[in-house]
């Protein structure tokens, strides 16, 4: 049976001999500023550093480690191909401010991609300047306001969104100084048409709505909930996180939306990282290009240049360009799967979802709330096993990880309870899936106890959160101190 | 297709699914919302893409090719083949973010240790997982310091960068927070103390300044600025240049409350500007208003050293509207290339870089100021970035360029009083033959 690495790897810090070295420079500055203590960074041949490292990544999971299945993370393979080329010294090694004679090579891949990512997402610009999803919502959110302010609407303080939206949509609005109106969501798992009829007015800036939603399920109202927030006078934002569901089979600009933002981390494959770096490119419909970060990216005369002369711009949201890396990863893997692979790729991650959500769902061991037929991912309940057996969603999670597979997402969305979100994502082969589908039957006929307290062949067992948040211990310092 | 293994298998798994036709799983989407395809280029090979991706490669010209002396946030540093081996690792690279702490404990102490030596490194107690960069950081440290202080008016000088001006305002107009600038002192570079006096009033949540500043010149004032600020409960905001701090005292030593700056600098390539790192740290009192994840220690089920995310009810998948910030997906890869970076360079290789980078940017504008016509501008003493006025910049520049050299920062678009003058950036990757060639360059043009 599957074991993980196990080693008591010491920290750093205690990988060092002390030295009692003082403090000497023969660089004079300001007494105020001086230095006069040694840095407690520890000192370490690169041998050692190297096996720690070496060691850390053996007891971490990554995407070839196996199948990730988390859903609206939309974990797929990160080609090699793109992360290679990424870190060619020509792209690698280039300064922000470098004169633009000198760095066509990437502005071109620039100007490109967001007219690939136009056509992707049917809408007619884009910006690429943000670092990450909630980047992404908090810049469309600057430009709605920017939108209504153009106009002298002052009165647009609301942005609403469903309860099945992602944590970051009602924490971008809040930063960018919005109050949320949450709307619960009908017994379909969609849009409460008559309660969004109900929250909407003159003083909503814009719906934030992902689409297929949180639990899967493609919003077939859409256009009627297009057509409702346009005439309330207030924006369409697209959570673009399920981008993956719907390439060349429908395009949120086509859809009515009015800003989209989507993951280049998640659809495009460019890797987590581990938490990033991402990107989380905007895009908008015409009206708004105005409002747009900048520097624009033009092409003038066969050069590409930067465009400051955006006088409603709302500036800068992020340190030069974007997270260029991130970006050319994104191209390349555009050119690499073309318009038709792309569409391939929505159609079978969709295919996968689906192919799991039933063989799962005819088990009867988990169940289904809300219609059948999801898109990229779908969400099951283990309520039943909580009833019968007092096996929640996390224990399932959890014992997950002793057949050496990575877990869902767990309770979330909200609105589903003991939840399990899976997304699969189009890199999965059948026999993969059957394998997941089979450890997930298999777990829910276990003894109740062997899952309560799993993991048991990880390299920890299950964790005391609690403690961690009563006590904190955050540095080595206030480790040494206990 | 590639990369899509079930790509043979579609007609097996559609029949288990009662389903014909692929475009069954789709018939939920209205069919006039329905496309067909999309107009971009059929996929192509790998070995096409790599040729083509040459091609777009030999349209830029990287500083191994062009000595670039350009710096204003942005720097070249030497990163060791360790480094990139690190991050190389396909279990750190291809992970998410370590949401089940069981089967991510690598990354989870990884991330430890980077807060450890960011906490030690500025001389703070605790660090947060990091923040997109520099700019950003300055966003939320705004936001910090008004929820920590409940007060709405932040101050900042104008020798800053306008990239960091811009964010700030974006970043901070949503709560409603007033942005007060305060001159610099034209002759030495630094922040003018009288102006931040006559500034500071009741409304004053915090003040930030940067060590080195935008113009390269260290901030000297700061035991002044310091118990200004503390008289005024207002909080100290300190933003750092990492490598500067192997000379440089730290700014929790000199009483900073928040502290912040670009990490990028420690371990990540310049990337064109991308790939940043967001710093960080703040002292422990401010624990529960911090933005960003945190990483604790603690222990599994059987008394065994365990690392998971901690303090998540600040976050927004907890707290949603309420969060401390918006951030979920953070810097984590250039995050673990720092914590490699600086475990490759030890506290003294981080002092003696840091004493090369100051004693070259000293050398270089000694070099420059001899030749006539070309003056410092700023009279205080700088790390290694400074300010230089020249005969003619833009002149100055098409002739560097011209002969295969970019020279500084051309100011007088983001600081038109600065006319004519350049910002020059020296780190250890400057070669003497480089810097040699740049004077004698420089003195053609005169």
């Amino acid at each position: 049976m599957y074991h993980s690495a196990v080693w008591e790897e010491p920290l750093l810090s205690e990988l060092q001999d002390t030295t009692n070295e003082k403090y000497h420079t023969k660089v004079v500055l300001p007494k105020s500023l001086a230095r006069n203590t040694p840095l407690n960074l520890p000192i370490l041949d690169e041998t050692i550093v190297m096996r720690h490292f070496m060691r850390l990544s053996q007891m971490n999971y990554g995407i070839e480690s196996g199948i990730y299945p988390l859903g609206s993370c939309t974990m797929k393979y990160n080609p090699k191909i793109c992360e290679e080329i990424s870190r060619w010294e020509p792209f690698a090694l280039l300064h922000p401010y470098q004169d633009e004679t000198t760095i066509q090579g990437t502005l071109q891949i620039l100007y490109e991609l967001e007219r690939m990512l136009c056509e992707i997402t049917g809408m007619d610009q884009f910006t690429l300047q943000p670092a990450a999803g909630a980047q992404g919502e908090f810049t469309g959110l600057l430009i709605t306001r920017a939108y209504h302010e153009h106009r002298k609407d002052f009165n647009r303080d609301e942005v609403i969104l469903p309860d099945t939206a992602h944590g970051t949509n009602p924490a971008s609005a809040a930063m960018a100084g919005y109050k949320v109106i949450e709307i619960p969501s009908t017994k379909e798992g969609t849009v409460d048409l008559e309660m969004l009829k109900k929250a909407l007015s003159e003083k909503t800036a814009c719906f934030m709505l992902t689409n297929p939603n949180t639990l899967g399920i493609f919003e077939t109202d859409i256009r009627e909930i297009a057509r409702l927030v346009h005439e309330a006078g207030a924006l369409l934002y697209y959570d673009g996180a399920n981008m993956n569901a719907i390439m060349g089979k429908a395009r949120p600009g086509d859809m009515g939306f009015d800003i989209v933002h989507i993951n280049l981390h998640k659809t495009f494959s460019t890797p987590h990282g581990g938490g990033g770096p991402g990107a989380g490119p905007v895009g908008v419909k015409q009206k708004l290009e105005r409002f747009l970060p900048v520097p624009r990216i033009v092409k003038k005369q066969h050069l590409y240049r930067f465009d400051y002369d955006y006088p409603d711009s709302i500036g800068k949201i992020k340190a030069a360009y974007g997270n260029t890396s991130v970006i050319i990863k994104a191209y390349i893997y555009v050119l690499l799967m073309g318009g038709n692979g792309l569409k391939e790729t929505s159609e079978v991650a969709v295919l996968n979802a689906n192919y799991m959500r039933k063989k799962l769902v005819d088990s009867t061991l988990y169940q289904l709330p809300y219609r059948e037929l999801r898109k990229h991912e779908f969400v099951i309940s283990c309520e039943q096993l909580l009833a019968t057996k007092g096996i929640r969603a996390l224990d399932v999670a959890k014992r997950l990880l002793d057949y050496g597979l990575h877990p869902p997402t767990v309770y979330f969305p909200l609105i589903v309870k003991e939840a399990l979100m899976i997304e699969p994502t189009e890199s999965e082969s059948k026999k993969t899936l059957d394998g997941y589908i089979a450890t997930l039957l298999k777990i829910a006929q276990e003894e109740p106890d062997l899952v309560k307290e799993a993991p048991h062949n990880t390299v920890v067992r299950r964790i005391d959160e609690i403690g961690a948040v009563k006590n904190p211990i955050l540095t080595w310092k206030q480790a040494d101190k206990l | 297709m590639q990369f899509i293994p079930n790509s043979p298998h579609k007609k097996a798994m559609l029949q288990d699914l009662t389903l014909h036709d692929i475009n069954d799983l789709f018939s939920d989407i209205p069919k006039d919302l329905q496309i067909d395809n999309l107009n971009l280029p059929p996929g192509q090979n790998q070995q096409d893409v790599e040729e083509q991706m040459r091609l777009l490669a030999k349209k830029n010209t990287s500083f191994c090719e062009m000595p670039s002396f350009l710096g204003g946030g942005y720097q070249p540093h030497y990163i060791p083949a360790a480094v990139k081996s690190v991050i190389s690792r396909s279990e750190f690279y291809t992970a998410y973010t370590p949401y089940q702490p069981e089967t991510s404990q690598g990354f989870l102490q990884a991330i430890f240790e980077y807060q450890s030596m960011m906490a030690e490194l500025t001389g703070m107690d605790i660090s947060n997982a990091s923040l997109y960069d520099g700019a950003t950081a300055l966003g939320e440290a705004a936001l910090m310091s008004m929820r920590v202080t409940k007060k709405k008016t932040f101050v900042i000088p104008k020798n800053i960068s306008w990239e960091k001006k811009s964010i700030l305002q974006n970043y901070t107009k949503g709560a409603g927070i007033t942005i007060k600038e305060i001159a610099y002192d034209k002759k030495t570079g630094t922040i003018d103390l009288a102006e931040l006096k006559s500034t500071l009033d009741a409304n004053t949540a915090g003040c930030y300044i940067e060590n080195p500043n935008f113009f390269g010149v260290f901030e000297n004032q700061v035991d002044e600025i310091q118990s200004l600020l503390q008289n005024n409960h207002s909080l100290f905001v300190v933003g750092v240049d990492p490598i500067s701090l192997g000379i440089c005292k730290s700014p929790g030593h000199y009483g900073a409350d928040i502290v912040i700056g670009e990490g990028k600098n420690l371990g990540n390539p310049l990337d064109f500007g991308g790939s940043t790192l967001g710093i960080f740290t703040c002292k422990n009192e401010f624990l529960r208003q911090i933005p960003g994840r945190i990483i604790g220690m603690t222990k599994d089920q059987q008394g065994k050293r365990a690392f998971c995310m901690t303090m998540q009810t600040r976050e927004q998948h907890i707290r949603r509207e309420k969060a401390t910030s918006n951030i979920c997906t953070n810097e984590g890869l250039c995050m673990l290339a720092t914590a490699s970076y600086l475990s490759w360079l030890g506290g003294k290789g981080l002092q003696e870089l840091s004493e090369k980078n100051f004693e070259r940017a000293q050398h270089l504008e000694k070099q420059i100021t001899k030749i006539p016509g070309y003056t410092k501008v700023f009279s205080g003493v700088h790390f290694n970035e400074f300010v230089i006025h020249l005969p003619h910049a833009t002149k100055v520049h098409q002739h560097l360029l011209h002969h295969g050299m970019q020279g500084g920062l051309l100011l007088e678009s983001w600081y038109p009083d600065l006319k004519d003058c350049m910002l020059f950036g020296v780190t250890e990757l400057h070669s003497e033959e480089n810097m040699t060639r740049l004077v004698s360059l420089l003195k053609e043009v005169t």
